[in-house]
C-alpha cells in the first residue's frame, strides 16, 4: 500500500503541499503517483520567476510505462526548482516526500487540498 | 473477469502489481521495471508467461494443415524446430503472429498470443475442415515460465542431470527438446521475447509454482529476478520484436510491418490469405506503397506513446505504435509505421508529444542487438 506523509496537504490529482518560511510551498507528488506511474525517467517542471495556477498544468512527470501531467495545487510564482530531481528523478520514486520534492511556489492562494487522513482513505494509502 | 495463471499466489507472495493483459492478471513489475529490465539484459529475469496459448495440431495431415492455415511452410520445420509465422485472413489482415514447434511430421504446437489464443483456436478448427487433423486448445491446462538473459543457461544447467547438460547447452536458438529441470518433465525450447538468450520451459499447471520456486532459489546467486510484463515489453521494444494490437493487428499487413520475408508465396497449393497478401506484395505494400514500420530515435529526452502523430515538416506522415525511453540505451526510442517515402534511415522526422513538436530518427531495427 502506498504510503502517504502525515502533516502535509494534498491535491485531488496526487501533489503534496508542505508549508516553509513564510507563505512558501514546496511541491511534489505522492506515492500513491509515483505507484501508479512506475520508475519516474523525466521530470518537466515550471521556470522560476513563472507563475503557476491551482489545478492548472504545469509540467509533465514521465516514467518509462506513461506520462502524467503535473497539477499546480496552489497559485504564485515559482522561487526554486530541485535540480537534483530534474537530473536524476530516480529520487522522486525513492524518496517523494523527502529529496524528491519538484518545486517551490510563493504561494497566493491555494486550490481544493486534502488533509494527509483524507487523501489516505480516498486513495487506499497507508498513513 | 479475467484469468489467473497457477502461478498467481506465487506473484500475490511476491508483491507483485498486476495488470489486466489478454483478459488476464499478470504482473507488471514486482520491484522496479528498470532493475528487472537491467537484470535481464546483465544477468537473469523469470517470467510467467502462462496465459500465452497453447495449441496442439496432431494427425496425418497436420504440416499440410499448417502450410494452408499460416502464411509461412511450417511443413519443412525440422523435428525439434521452431518458427515464427503469422495466421492472417483472406484479405491478408493479421489474427496474430505465433510460435510453431515441430515435434514430428504428424505433431506441432501452435504458440498463440494470450489475447488471441480462443480466436486462432476457433480459426484454426474452422481451417481443420477437409484435413485429417485434430486441433486442441490446451492453453489453460498449461504453464509457460521463461528463464532469460546471459546467466539463464547457467542457471538451467544448475537443475538439470548431468546426462542432459550437453543437450542443454547445444540447444540451438528456436531449438526445443523433451528435458527433465528439478524433477519436472518439461519441454524446453530456446526462444524468448527480449533479445537475450534464454529459456521457455512449457509445462502442465500442476507443477508451475514447484518449477519457479526451484528456478528462483538456483538463480538467486546468479542475478535472476522475478520479472513482470512491463519489462517485459521495454526488452522486446529494444529488440524491436512487434507486439500484437501495437504493431501488428487486422487493419496491418505483413509486408508493411517488415514480415514480408514469413509469407511464403511461392509455397504449393492454397493458404489462407495467398490471393489477397500476392496483391499487396505486387503492389508494393510497405516497399513502395503505403506506410512502413520502422524505428524512431528520440533526439531529446522525452519519449513518443503508442498512437502519437509522426510528422514531417508539420503534416502527418505516420502514427507511433510503441514508444518509451530505452532503459539500456538511455535515449527514447519508438517502432511508427509512416508514409513509404519517409522511411529511409536517417530521415529526419517529428513526432508531436502532447501538443509539443520533439525532434527523431527514422533509426535501424532493432535498436539494441545483443553481443554475441
Amino acid at each position: 500500500m502506498a504510503k502517504v506523509a502525515a502533516g502535509l496537504q494534498y491535491s485531488e490529482e496526487h501533489e503534496w503541499v508542505a508549508r516553509e518560511d513564510g507563505n512558501v510551498v514546496s511541491v511534489g507528488i505522492s506515492a500513491v503517483a509515483t505507484d501508479a506511474l512506475g520508475d519516474i525517467v523525466y521530470v518537466d517542471l515550471p521556470e522560476v520567476g513563472s507563475t503557476v495556477t491551482a489545478g492548472e498544468t504545469c509540467g509533465e512527470v514521465e516514467s518509462t510505462k506513461s506520462v502524467s501531467d503535473l497539477y499546480s495545487p496552489v497559485t504564485g510564482e515559482v522561487t526554486e526548482l530541485n535540480t537534483t530531481a530534474v537530473d536524476d528523478p530516480a529520487v522522486i520514486n525513492s524518496d517523494p516526500y523527502g529529496s524528491g520534492w519538484l518545486f517551490k511556489v510563493a504561494a497566493v492562494s491555494d486550490g481544493p487540498l486534502l488533509s494527509a487522513e483524507e487523501y489516505a482513505a480516498k486513495n487506499g494509502g497507508e498513513l | 473477469m479475467s484469468k489467473h495463471t497457477a502461478l498467481y499466489g506465487t506473484h500475490e507472495a511476491l508483491g507483485a502489481s498486476f495488470t489486466d493483459f489478454g483478459g488476464w492478471q499478470m504482473p507488471l513489475k514486482y520491484s522496479s521495471e528498470l532493475a528487472e529490465h537491467h537484470a535481464v539484459r546483465q544477468a537473469a529475469g523469470l517470467f510467467d508467461l502462462s496465459h500465452m496459448g497453447e495449441v496442439w495440431v496432431t494427425g496425418p495431415d497436420a504440416g499440410a494443415f499448417l502450410d494452408y492455415a499460416l502464411v509461412g511452410k511450417l511443413s519443412a520445420i525440422a523435428d525439434g524446430k521452431a518458427k515464427y509465422s503469422l495466421i492472417c485472413n483472406a484479405d491478408g489482415g493479421i489474427i496474430d503472429d505465433l510460435l510453431t514447434y515441430r515435434f514430428g511430421p504428424e505433431k506441432y504446437l501452435v504458440v498463440p498470443n494470450a489475447g488471441n489464443a480462443p480466436t486462432v483456436a476457433a480459426e484454426l478448427a474452422q481451417r481443420a475442415e477437409g484435413f485429417d487433423v485434430v486441433v486442441e486448445n490446451v492453453s489453460e491446462a498449461m504453464s509457460l515460465i521463461a528463464v532469460q538473459g546471459p546467466n539463464a543457461e547457467a542457471i538451467l544447467l544448475k537443475l538439470t542431470d548431468d546426462a542432459q547438460h550437453d543437450l542443454v547447452s547445444g540447444l540451438k536458438y528456436y531449438a526445443f527438446d523433451e528435458v527433465t529441470v528439478a524433477g519436472h518433465d518439461v519441454i524446453l525450447a530456446r526462444t524468448g521475447y527480449t533479445g537475450e538468450d534464454g529459456f521457455e520451459l512449457f509445462l502442465p499447471n500442476e507443477g508451475a509454482a514447484a518449477l519457479w520456486a526451484s528456478i528462483s532459489e538456483a538463480g538467486a546467486g546468479l542475478g535472476l529476478i522475478p520479472c513482470g510484463l512491463a519489462c517485459r515489453d521495454s526488452l522486446r521494444l529494444e529488440a524491436g520484436m512487434p507486439l500484437y494490437g501495437n504493431e501488428l493487428s487486422l487493419e496491418g499487413n505483413p509486408f508493411a510491418a517488415g514480415l514480408g520475408p514469413v509469407v511464403a508465396l511461392s509455397k504449393e497449393g492454397d493458404f489462407v490469405g495467398k490471393e489477397a497478401l500476392a496483391a499487396l506484395k505486387a503492389a508494393g505494400a510497405g516497399t513502395t506503397s503505403g506506410r512502413r514500420l520502422v524505428g524512431l530515435k528520440g533526439l531529446g529526452r522525452r519519449a513518443a506513446r503508442s498512437h502519437y502523430p509522426v510528422l514531417k515538416d508539420g503534416a502527418v506522415i505516420g502514427e507511433v505504435t510503441s514508444g518509451q525511453p530505452s532503459p539500456t540505451l538511455g535515449y527514447p526510442v519508438a517502432m511508427a509505421y509512416v508514409d513509404v517515402e519517409h522511411s529511409e534511415i536517417g530521415t529526419a522526422l517529428e513526432a508531436e508529444l502532447r501538443g509539443k513538436v520533439e525532434a527523431f530518427e527514422v533509426i535501424a531495427l532493432p535498436f539494441y542487438k545483443r553481443a554475441k
